[in-house]
């Protein structure tokens, strides 16, 4: 059986006295779609961002990417590198074009040529649809297409796995199918997703596995039907009544 | 008349002009080699005191609060007539630019480092998770960000060291102002002190103005 792209043991977050994640264990397989589904509060974000080492994390705790450990040194660019991520709050480079966004890390981190990166990021604006405002600024585009801008950075460094935080919370509501057609395309193609989330249709309809949280640790996990139609914890239970039906 | 004659007097300023004229490039000299040296020495202390370990960012602000609280006069004084004392003789030049160097860049720390934090933390974090190393953080995201916010307090901190240059005078620097009292001892007249207020108005008064424009930009720029 093929090695797990990202194995996570004993993950332990704290901040003072909050444990914010009690010692979590998760691999993730190479082409899976994951979604991580729960309330305010519950450590799913502090999870993903442990990831790319954007929290850091207490000792004792464990994460490789591909192999590669997750902890602060020189390593850790180039684990960062591999690991694609995108924001509720986008945080394109305002003094950039969206071009430029795109290719600045290509540029830098690959150390591609300026031509080169420059017709890779051409094709991925294509790709989620924003090829005709190029050279525009991100302020100049909407949520939903800054988004999009946000997902074609994040995939111009070829990314082993990509995260996703919440990435249709900050958007008005008429914005959010837009992301979430591009983010659906993706996972079509096989890429990696860790998708912390709180749209239960996208769930259901694109994941592999979906992992429900709460209080900092994993309450159940499961394929989307056995979440979402018979989940067997009561807290599961209580967070889906209260999300889903109203 | 007599005003006229006393304070405006066009022959004695005709006469003390070339010397003025020197003075102005003195002035002048001094300071860009001090605004230039204090951006840099300005830049690298804030990049030190937000990213540095705990004793250097120590260090860094302690600098950084002697340096803004010393009179640059006595600064002046210390380092040209007490340095001497240590085996330290600094011509009247550089004494007047190692002074106003090491409080410009003391302030310029200050207002870069408010520039940086002033970036919102998403900018940090994105760039970091592409995959940036700490450098390309440094000069292809944040700094290019922060330079727009910090322009209008740089050019406040030129308009300062412009003006303190006349302090070299104090050191036998042969500086606009020094020119003056010269060529007013000379002539028996105060018009040549007139004429450099007058210069040092013509160079500075430019520069407020457009600091006063970049701020109202900015204030307009933001929602």
């Amino acid at each position: 059986m093929k090695a797990p792209l990202i194995k996570i043991s004993n993950l332990r977050k704290t901040y003072g006295q909050f444990v914010a994640l009690h010692g979590i264990d998760l691999d993730i397989a190479q082409g899976e779609v994951l979604c991580v589904v729960g309330p305010s509060g519950s450590g799913k974000s502090t999870l993903i961002r442990c990831i790319n080492h954007l929290e850091p994390f207490e000792a004792g705790s464990e994460i490789t990417v591909d192999g590669i450990p997750v902890r602060p040194g020189p390593d850790l660019d180039q684990v960062r590198a591999e690991v694609g991520m995108v924001f509720q709050s986008f945080n394109l480079f305002p003094h950039m074009t969206v071009l430029r966004n795109v290719m600045l890390a290509p540029i830098r981190v690959r150390k591609m040529s300026e031509a080169d990166a420059e017709k890779r990021a051409r094709d991925l604006l294509e790709r989620v649809g924003i090829s005709v405002q190029a050279d525009k600024y991100p302020a100049q585009l909407s949520g939903g297409q800054q988004q999009r801008v946000a997902i074609a950075r994040a995939l111009a460094m070829e990314p082993k796995v990509l995260l996703f935080d919440e990435p249709t919370s900050a958007l008005d509501p008429e914005m959010v199918g837009e992301v979430l057609d591009v983010m659906k395309k993706l996972a079509g193609t096989g890429v990696t997703m860790v998708v912390v989330t709180h749209e239960m249709g996208f769930a259901r309809q694109v994941a592999d596995r979906v992992l429900f949280m709460d209080g900092g640790a994993i309450i159940e996990a499961g394929t989307p039907t056995e979440i979402f139609d018979a989940p067997k914890e009561e807290r599961t239970r209580n967070f889906l009544h209260a999300v889903l039906d109203h | 008349m007599d005003l006229f004659s006393t304070f405006f007097n066009i022959p004695v300023l005709m006469q003390s002009l070339p010397q003025l004229m020197n003075g102005l490039l003195v002035t002048i000299g001094i300071g860009a080699t001090s605004i230039i040296a204090g951006l840099i020495g300005g830049l690298f202390l804030a990049v030190l005191r937000l990213y540095a370990g705990p004793v250097v960012t120590g260090l860094v602000r302690a600098y950084i609060d002697v340096f803004r609280s010393i009179p640059l006069l006595v600064l002046l004084i210390i380092v040209y007539y007490a340095l001497p004392f240590v085996g330290i003789r600094l011509s009247p030049f550089f004494s007047a630019v190692t002074a106003l160097t090491l409080v410009s860049a003391a302030y310029t720390a200050e207002i870069f480092r408010a520039g940086i934090e002033a970036i919102p933390k998403g900018q940090f974090e994105a760039s970091a998770a592409l995959g940036l190393s700490n450098r390309y953080i440094m000069t292809d995201v944040i700094l290019p960000q922060a330079i727009r916010i910090v322009i209008p307090p740089l050019t406040n901190n030129c308009i300062n060291v412009l003006k303190d240059t006349a302090l070299a005078s104090v050191v036998a620097m042969p500086d606009l102002l020094k020119q003056a009292t010269q060529a007013q001892a000379l002539s028996a007249n105060p018009t040549p002190l007139i004429g450099a207020a007058v210069i040092y108005l013509i160079l500075l008064l430019p520069m407020v103005r457009y600091v006063a424009h970049l701020e109202k930009r900015f204030s307009r720029g933001r929602s």
